[in-house]
């Protein structure tokens, strides 16, 4: 029968299926963090358990960590108590840890392909449900909740049943100034915050096989703010160049063969999906949510929607809702918008190539008056590869904080965050309301154009400045 | 895991699309190394001002629905990140049991680990109970998970369906690894094979 890349890769990971269809599914890597990882080790601990495969475990503190003054450690208490208890448990364990003052340190979903940790036709969870970003390398990536990652660490598998597939395919070459940020965003758009629900996503089509890895980890990274379970994209000549010299990838003729295997893992032309969504490249604008679900998103060259407009009862009270949130009146433009803060970084756009782009939007000008703007490479070896680059000074000249790496601001939990009231162009995943701080507002976007934000002091088209 | 087998409670009316975990539970209040005391900031930013006052038009902060076990709301119930605290808050409040027409996956899937029936019916039911559970204290929704059915104040009981497997773990309160190590000999074997077949997969090492 005609199989996905889903159904390959899952098929390939199922230790015994049980009567109901229940699969015990075996996890080849498992990365854990201080946030969602005390609670699971306490089970451990509790049970008298021990990590099955530490050998298959990768631990980092990310989420709580502060992104200035590494050296005089953490200040907050209760994340400084995270972090210890994560080194503690990794000391306990046996599990490999990368420290906070390593160079390798960083956003767990960076460091992962990064390091050649995530490859292609894997199974990878992490208590965090941006885990679907390692998806772009072909591997099956999912987030999972404590529960789930104490039954990880004690058994290498997880109780699951299969997703079902879905099939996003853009097809076309992308217009000037649109990225991999606004074909997600475009995505999310169209199907909804629940479009994906119960699915697993495989993106296909011309315009994703274009994009680089960092771009496809862009798409594969919001893959859960449609709702479904991963992203995928085939592994091709892009993935294995990508794989090829990482320092914990296969090396030689262990990469050969590895790539063998690989090459069999795209598709079956004859394969059917349970969901076909056709999206055409050439309609995609540079992209900008107004509202505070990632759904709620339009091209930077339009207006804040009227309720009015909205049939349906519920979803007219919950955009009036955003709208008082996120202080918009219908019909404004959204590229009027002033903003107060500027975030660039995160799971989302924290990897070198979004450090060029906003670079080059940055080079020769400068963050308008009263706005604060954030660089936050995803790791420790992104902000050395953007300093070998210069990309350091042609940000700092223009007036751009450059900091170290870590979550920041993608999610309000260390002291990188938005005061209330203040509207933040970001380059995160989410812009629930609190997200970023209790009372921020915030405005997702690429990289480019929060780069174009903060150099025009609003939402800005980035390809008016390109011009 | 404390068994869920049959409930009769008041049910709290939360008529929002896309309750998402952030608004579950705050970013900020997952800095904690324990499972339990979440309770107090459940749904923080609606219960609370900003001064940390409760807002009286939130229905948590009236009564009977201090006491509510059950939650009624509507599509998408729970999209977004995949922390376990949004559960556990829910929990620690005292609710075991939600009611949508939807769920995100991630968050589906921890309720379960927590001892809390996510029960899925069609929205126009989902109006008849949100209508139902803005009775109050008159009228008490009880979930019998061994019939599968909600009954509604008036009698009426209402068929909900649940995966087979996930039913019986809830209802004898069981320990998904205990289940799992049940086949620790297909987990050795599996190991066994692939570690032929994918001898080109190398373990993970930090080299210092």
């Amino acid at each position: 029968m005609a199989k996905t890349l889903f159904d390959k890769v899952w098929d390939a990971h199922v230790v015994e299926r049980l009567p109901d269809g229940t699969c015990v599914l075996y996890i080849d890597r498992h990365l854990v963090h201080e946030v969602t990882s005390p609670q699971a080790f306490e089970g451990l601990r509790a049970a008298g358990r021990r990590v099955r495969r530490p050998d298959a475990t990768i631990a980092v503190v990310d989420h709580n960590v502060p992104t200035t003054d590494r050296q005089a450690g953490i200040k907050e208490a209760d994340s400084r108590l995270q972090v210890e208890t994560l080194e503690r448990n990794v000391a306990a364990f046996g599990v490999p840890y990368i420290p906070l003052l390593d160079d390798r340190q960083g956003i767990v979903h960076i460091i992962g392909p990064e390091e050649g940790i995530s490859l292609p036709g894997m199974t990878i969870v992490c208590g965090d449900s941006h885990t679907s970003t390692h998806g772009a390398l072909g591997s099956l990536a999912f987030g999972i909740g404590t529960s789930e990652v104490e039954h990880v660490l004690a058994t290498q598998t997880l109780l699951q049943r299969p997703a079902k597939n879905m099939n996003v395919a853009v097809e076309g070459s992308l217009p000037f100034g649109v990225t991999a940020k606004d074909i997600v965003l475009a995505i999310i758009g169209h199907i909804g915050t629940a479009g994906g629900t119960g699915h697993v996503i495989e993106y296909t089509g011309s315009a994703i096989r274009g994009l680089d890895m960092a771009g496809r980890m862009t798409v594969c990274n919001m893959s859960i703010e449609a709702g479904a379970r991963a992203g995928m994209i085939a592994p091709d000549e892009t993935t294995f160049e990508y794989v090829r010299g990482r320092p914990m990838a296969p090396k030689g003729e262990a990469l050969e063969r590895a790539i063998a295997w690989w090459r069999t893992l795209p598709s079956d032309p004859a394969a059917a999906y349970d969901k076909l969504v056709q999206i055409d490249a050439a309609t995609i604008a540079p992209m900008v949510t107004w509202g505070t679900s990632p759904e709620a998103v339009a091209p930077i060259t339009g207006a804040v929607p009227d309720p009015r407009e909205v049939a349906d009862e519920a979803k007219r009270a919950q955009m009036e809702r955003m709208l008082e949130y996120m202080a918009l009146r219908p019909g404004q433009k959204l590229a009027e918008l002033a903003v107060d803060v500027v975030f660039i970084g995160s799971c989302t756009n924290g990897r070198i190539e979004d450090i060029r782009a906003a670079a080059a939007v940055a080079r020769g000008r400068k963050v308008a008056p009263g706005v604060r703007a954030l660089v936050v490479p995803g790791s420790g070896l992104v902000k050395r590869q953007a300093e070998a680059e210069g990309l350091d000074r042609v940000l700092t000249e223009a007036g751009f904080e450059w900091r170290e790496a870590g979550c920041s601001m993608c999610l309000g939990m260390n002291p990188d965050k938005l005061t209330p009231g203040q509207r933040c162009a970001s380059t995160s995943n989410r812009n629930f309301e609190g997200r970023q701080g209790p009372g921020g507002r915030t405005h997702l976007l690429s990289p480019a154009m929060a780069a174009a934000a903060a150099v025009t002091g609003r939402l800005a088209d980035v390809r008016e400045l390109a011009r | 895991m404390k068994p869920f087998t049959k409930l009769t409670a008041v049910a709290a009316p939360l008529p929002m699309a896309n309750v998402d975990t952030d608004k579950i539970i705050p970013a900020r209040f997952l800095k904690t190394i324990e499972r339990s005391g979440l309770g107090v900031h459940l749904f923080d930013t609606l219960r609370y001002d900003a001064n940390g006052s409760e807002r009286p038009g939130f229905v948590l902060n009236q009564e009977p629905y201090r006491n509510a076990q059950i939650l009624i709301a509507h599509e998408n119930f729970g999209c977004g990140s995949s922390r376990e605290h949004a559960p556990w808050a829910l929990l620690d409040f005292g609710i075991r049991c939600v009611i949508a027409p939807d769920f995100a996956d991630i968050f589906h899937n921890n309720c379960f680990k927590n001892g809390i029936l996510p029960v899925r019916l069609p929205r126009a039911i989902i109006d008849q109970l949100m209508e139902d559970a803005k009775l109050g204290a008159n009228s008490r929704v009880t979930i019998d998970l061994e019939a599968q059915e909600v009954v509604r104040p008036n009698g009426e009981r209402i068929h909900f369906e649940i995966d087979p497997f996930r039913k019986k773990l809830l209802l004898e309160g069981l320990d998904d690894i205990d289940q799992t190590l049940q086949h620790a000999a297909a987990i050795d074997a599996y190991e066994a094979k692939t570690k032929r077949e994918r001898s080109f997969i190398p373990g993970i090492e930090v080299c210092p």
